[in-house]
């Protein structure tokens, strides 16, 4: 302890003579506050995507608006609601739709089957790699890994087919029963 | 062996306090060619007299770093922990016993080793760390934590950083971390501001594993995975309580009713009750004697650096990593402080400003300060945006502020504010000074 205290001064003295300014105290933003407003500074949204701050305030919570311009949901408007915790960037954001859609990897809660957003995020992945990976999902539905099984068998049989009831969900009706929301802008 | 039967034992026979430390304070007073030559003095032989140490964590490394602590002639201790014992912990934690199910970690440990080893006082607090204040806090010369969670851990770090001040060697409360995994385990230390952190340390967290939700939703192969379907999926259709509480027998065995429903149905064996909590807690066995190397280390660290008698962990190496997996590895290195830590970076620098200015005045001197040169700053305070230059939604929500002068803003002499720049990089901390 005796040793850390004087060479802590000398680290100090080292320092003063390089010409560091230091003011004091230090600042009350959490660690997760400043790595999102970091990341919000990079997002390229493009013209397909759009955020909304309910709370201009609180910015770990926030929805993203995605409108693809070309593959089968082209037209759609898709609401996804993104909640960061304290922990982040060691948790990864919580990311929700908001309709209930006809997607391979989504189900009909709204969850998201993205590998980023659970067993292969990073930290050092940003809210950039993931607004990417969901823009992704609507221009390659992946039926490999389906959480909404029906919707996956759907695509690989027929991809006509798919495309089709894709659009008839868009649009508000039932596929197989299910009625979905009308998501057309 | 109870407690109470102990404790007249040694009541009886006076204790020779110079036989008692004799190999102690061999070491203590026998400087080696590394040793600090202050640490011989009479003011640092009783600095540690008086030395106070901070444990958070009264659990499996608690249990041990108490003990050690103790043993090693530290006297006045505090220990923090919020749980209760519980059945499953009495194999490892061993200042438990049966009859101590459903008390208070802290309490019972302090009153446990308090009873074995005299002359060491121990005060428990049955309470979460966020409870205290930084006032709390620097009362205390050295704070050791055996936790659980990265969460607590990143807790305290960032609160020892606030309470470390410039010039004042006091406030510097060095912070000795100890953590394990199965076999595996890390101790180290950080003397907040100077050494790198916790969270410059952040990715040498093994992230933790989780299972795709596709895997989860249509193809389970291992019990977990029908675990983890009832967890994330089938409660959230079904909703049976309000909540979700992992420490709820109900809920518990709800979830696990319904993952071994869904394992039957793939023909998938293993789905057991304390599998199920283990699963949605995600416990990873606990492993006692990895417990007692990482709690020892940390306390040798503690020994070392309240009486400077040997060379300790600090300004190089800091960091100690064990792997039990393989044979045995143990590396220790210098975990370089990370430039851009949010925690611990540079301290916010002084910022003179006009409260009647307004916000958009404040930006554009930031243009023209030598030292920040930014050309298209983002700017906030605690709790709030004051002007975000992405994503475009949010700077028109936020837009509107530029004309507003910073006392109409809330903002107050000594506010710290958080700037960046998409063409940096780090980001910049300052403190407002109201001319």
């Amino acid at each position: 302890m005796l040793k850390i205290w004087s060479m802590k001064k000398e680290q100090k003295d080292a320092e003063n003579a390089e010409g560091h300014a230091s003011g004091g105290k230090k600042k009350k933003i959490t660690a997760a506050q400043l790595r999102v407003q970091k990341d919000l500074s990079e997002l390229s949204l493009g013209d397909t995507m759009k955020t909304d701050f309910p709370d201009p305030d609180d910015i770990l919570n926030f929805v993203l608006m995605i409108e693809p311009d070309e593959g089968m949901y082209k037209g759609g408007r898709f609401t996804f609601d993104f909640n960061i915790n304290q922990n982040f960037p060691h948790d990864p954001p919580k990311v929700r739709c908001r309709e209930k859609i006809y997607h391979p990897n989504i189900d009909l809660e709204g969850k998201v089957c993205l590998n980023i957003l659970r067993e292969d995020w990073k930290p050092v992945l940003n809210l950039n790699a993931v607004i990417v990976g969901m823009q992704f999902l609507f221009l390659e539905p992946n039926a490999s890994d389906p959480l909404n099984k029906e919707a996956a068998e759907d695509l690989r049989n027929n991809r006509d087919g798919f495309r089709r009831n894709v659009r008839s969900a868009m649009a508000g009706s039932s596929v197989k029963g299910i009625a979905y929301d009308r998501v057309l802008s | 062996m109870s407690v109470a039967t102990q404790a007249p034992a040694s009541a009886a026979s006076p204790v020779d306090e110079d036989a008692r430390w004799k190999y102690l304070n061999h070491i203590r007073q026998t400087p080696g060619p590394f040793t600090d030559p202050a640490s011989q003095d009479e003011v640092a032989m009783r600095m540690f007299d008086n030395f106070k140490v901070l444990v958070i964590g009264a659990g499996g490394l608690g249990c041990e770093i108490l003990k050690n602590l103790a043993m090693s002639r530290f006297r006045d201790i505090h220990v923090i922990d919020m749980d209760t014992i519980d059945i499953s912990n009495l194999n490892r934690q061993f200042l438990f016993r049966k009859a101590d199910v459903g008390s208070y970690k802290a309490e019972v440990a302090a009153r446990f080793v308090m009873n074995r080893v005299k002359g060491v006082s121990i005060t428990a607090h049955n309470k979460t760390i966020q409870e205290f204040d930084l006032d709390f806090y620097r009362q205390f010369q050295l704070v050791i934590c055996g936790l659980d969670s990265i969460e607590a851990r990143r807790w305290i770090n960032s609160t020892l950083v606030t309470i470390a001040e410039e010039g004042d060697p006091d406030s510097i409360k060095p912070l000795i971390d100890g953590g394990t995994e199965g076999f595996k385990g890390q101790a180290r230390v950080v003397l907040p501001s100077f050494t790198s952190c916790i969270e410059c340390q952040l990715d040498m967290h093994a992230p933790r594993a989780a299972v795709p939700l596709c895997t989860i939703a249509s193809i389970p192969r291992q019990p977990e995975h029908c675990i983890e379907w009832a967890h994330v999926i089938a409660w959230d259709q079904e909703k049976p309580f309000p909540k979700l509480d992992k420490d709820d027998p109900e809920h518990v065995t709800w979830l696990f009713n319904k993952a071994a429903k869904r394992a039957d149905e793939f023909g998938i064996q293993g789905v057991t009750y304390s599998l199920t909590q283990g699963t949605i807690k995600n416990i990873i066995p606990a492993i006692a004697s990895t417990n007692a190397i990482i709690a020892a280390a940390c306390c040798n660290e503690a020994f070392k650096l309240a009486t400077s008698s040997v060379q300790c962990f600090g300004f190089e190496n800091n960091y100690m990593m064990y792997s039990g997996n393989d044979s045995i590895y143990t590396y220790t290195f210098n975990h370089q402080k990370k430039p851009d830590c949010p925690v611990c970076s540079d301290q916010s620098r002084p910022l003179d400003v006009d409260p009647k200015a307004t916000l958009q005045e404040l930006l554009d001197s930031l243009a023209v300060r030598p030292e920040a040169q930014l050309k298209a700053p983002s700017i906030r305070a605690e709790g709030k945006s004051l002007y975000m230059r992405a994503p475009p939604q949010l700077e028109e929500q936020t837009r509107p502020n530029l004309t507003k002068t910073l006392l109409e803003l809330g903002l107050a002499d000594g506010q710290y504010v958080n700037v960046t720049d998409k063409a940096f990089n780090t980001q910049f901390d300052f403190t407002l000074v109201f001319k």
